[in-house]
């Protein structure tokens, strides 16, 4: 089935400079493999072009069931110099929510909100 | 007999609030309370300050807040204070905390104040690249407004040897101001990077106060906290392995459990197998993580790499200004005049000749948040403010933005919504660059006083 991303994971944004990281953490373990199938960092960054100007890299805690993505160039020049709004970018992670995941009917029980 | 250490977290920030350091004094039966006060430009801004008004003493705005919430407590239960408050003037910090144990009628009580970290004369001497793009530092000399080290643990471990119950420094590592008290309690070896890994993963944890126990975690109908408005802050009870159990308080609202864990120990992180600190290298991916109980996970296995040759250096430097406005627009139309009043500003900009680096158009309510990334297909709404910003180089450029604004009410189209401005529109910039200095050129200095 279908869903978007916000069913199956949860995610939080920081920022180091000119560098937001956006970790990706899946509601449960059997969620996981999906969600690490389908994320790629090329895909986020596609999701979040306009916005990360530089390289993505993604790091995988499978011990946490978490992917972690350092997206360069998506603070505006760094929160000082930034001239958006959310200059620290907090609300940077919300843009992954709508991502398209497919997961298995199976698995529906896990999946949060619907 | 293994031996428990409590460790309780004061602030996250300059701004968080001050009520939960005092439930977390009066009720946590703490052996430490730490304070994290600083943002990545609070040294420079501090200096920017000082200049202009030398009555400014230098450190923490907050001070007499915070320590007038949490001393009582922490001196009926014998919590020892370490924290981050003295900005630029430690010294002048702890004469101030002086001061408050002698109005509470403590007698005897030892204050440390840690220097040393305050680079910005010899900065240029001291380094030699800017990490954020690879050029000299010394390209920075014009611009630059005050430069410092990110200090480790050992000199809070230092200080506490020397018998203080308040420890206040400057610029330190976050997770360190948590990890120095585990150090001294359980001996660990500077260059013990097994247990400071450990340790300063379980700063990590705390340097963040309530998004650990709730806070920045909240999703109604995926993620829910009970009594989001009555968040406390973080408990760590440490082990002499480093493992511990992060908690709160019991009868206060939020939730600790293995997802505000997750999402805190990774928050800022990059590389997680590679989280450099002054102390240790922190790997976080050997992590294990169990719920222990209602609002109780015991976090294990956080290991650890030996430290780099090097310390971190912050480096601000005076970079312009930023000039910003808004003004509104409701009901239907309101996209239709919200982009004529965009051309309108565009057009304003190119009258008076502004000089900007960059201007930035938004219509909050619809893209000024996510910005070039909005769907497309989103949808039209109910109202919008048109939010303009501009950096400049000079101010009286920056100045210009909030001038044309107040020139859309009269001059303007219809059925524009504005206020008079109350807040100061044009500020200044403080950019802040990243250095390395060799360890062995950094010698911090500890001063003790005695209420």
């Amino acid at each position: 089935m279908k869903v978007m991303l916000q069913h199956v994971a949860h995610c939080r944004s920081g920022d180091k400079g000119n560098t937001s990281n956006i970790s990706v953490i899946a509601y449960s373990p059997e969620l996981y493999p999906h969600l690490k199938a389908q994320l790629t960092a090329d895909r986020l960054k596609a999701h979040y072009a306009g916005v990360v100007a530089g390289r993505v890299t993604r790091y995988e805690v499978d011990g946490l069931d978490a992917l972690n993505f350092v997206a360069e160039g998506a603070l505006g020049g760094g929160v000082s110099r930034s001239l958006c709004l959310d200059n620290y970018g907090k609300a940077l992670s919300s843009r992954i929510l709508a991502f398209e995941l497919d997961i298995p009917d199976s698995l529906r029980h896990h999946l949060r909100g619907l | 007999m293994a031996k428990t250490i409590r460790i309780g977290a004061g602030s996250a920030w300059w701004g968080d609030r001050i009520e939960p350091a005092a439930l977390n004094a009066e009720r946590g039966e703490l052996d430490y309370l730490c304070f994290e006060t600083m943002a990545e430009a609070t040294i420079s801004a501090a200096q920017v300050r000082k200049r202009r008004d030398p009555t400014f003493p230098g450190y923490d705005t907050y001070l007499d807040d915070r320590m007038v919430a949490v001393l009582p407590a922490c001196l009926k239960h014998g919590t020892k204070i370490v924290t981050n408050q003295g900005w630029i003037n430690p010294g002048g910090a702890a004469q101030r905390i002086i001061h408050w144990l002698r109005h509470f009628g403590r007698k005897g009580i030892k204050v440390a104040a840690i220097d040393g970290g305050l680079i910005t004369d010899r900065v240029l001497e001291l380094t030699h690249r800017i990490l954020e793009n690879g050029r000299p530092t010394a390209t920075l000399s014009e611009s630059i407004v005050s430069a410092e080290v990110y200090l480790g643990a050992e000199p809070i471990v230092d200080a506490l040897r020397l018998g203080a119950h308040v420890v206040v420094c400057g610029r330190v590592a976050d997770p360190s101001i948590f990890m120095a008290p585990m150090m001294y309690e359980f001996g660990w070896d500077p260059l013990d990077h097994r247990r400071l890994g450990a340790g300063n993963g379980v700063g990590h944890l705390m340097e963040c106060g309530a998004q650990v126990t709730g806070g920045y975690f909240a999703d109604p109908g995926f993620k829910d906290v009970p009594e989001p408005w009555n968040l406390a802050f973080p408990i760590a009870e440490v082990e002499e392995d480093g493992s511990a159990i992060i908690t709160k308080t019991a009868g206060s609202g939020g939730a600790v459990n293995l997802m505000t864990v997750k999402e805190q120990l990774l928050y800022e992180v990059h590389d997680p197998a590679n989280y450099l600190t002054p102390d240790v290298v922190v790997d976080f991916t050997t992590a294990k993580l169990e719920a222990a109980g209602h609002d109780r996970v015991r976090v294990t296995n956080i290991s650890g790499k030996p430290r780099t040759p090097t310390l971190k250096v912050s480096i601000g430097c005076m970079e312009g200004f930023i000039g910003e406005d808004m003004f509104f627009y409701a009901g239907p139309g309101a996209l239709r005049r919200a982009q004529l009043a965009r051309k309108i500003l565009e057009e304003r900009f190119r009258i008076v000749k502004l000089q900007a680096d960059e201007v930035r158009i938004d219509f909050l309510g619809l893209n000024a948040i996510h910005g070039a990334m909005t769907p497309q297909d989103a949808p039209e709404p109910y109202e919008i403010a048109v939010r303009v910003a501009a950096r400049t180089r000079e101010r009286e450029e920056a100045i210009k933005v909030g001038r044309e604004v107040d020139g859309m009410a009269v001059s303007g189209i219809a059925m524009t919504g504005k206020r008079v401005p109350h807040q100061d529109r044009t500020r200044e910039i403080i950019g802040v660059w990243s250095s390395l200095v060799p360890r062995e050129k950094i010698v911090p200095a500890i001063t003790c006083y005695e209420s």
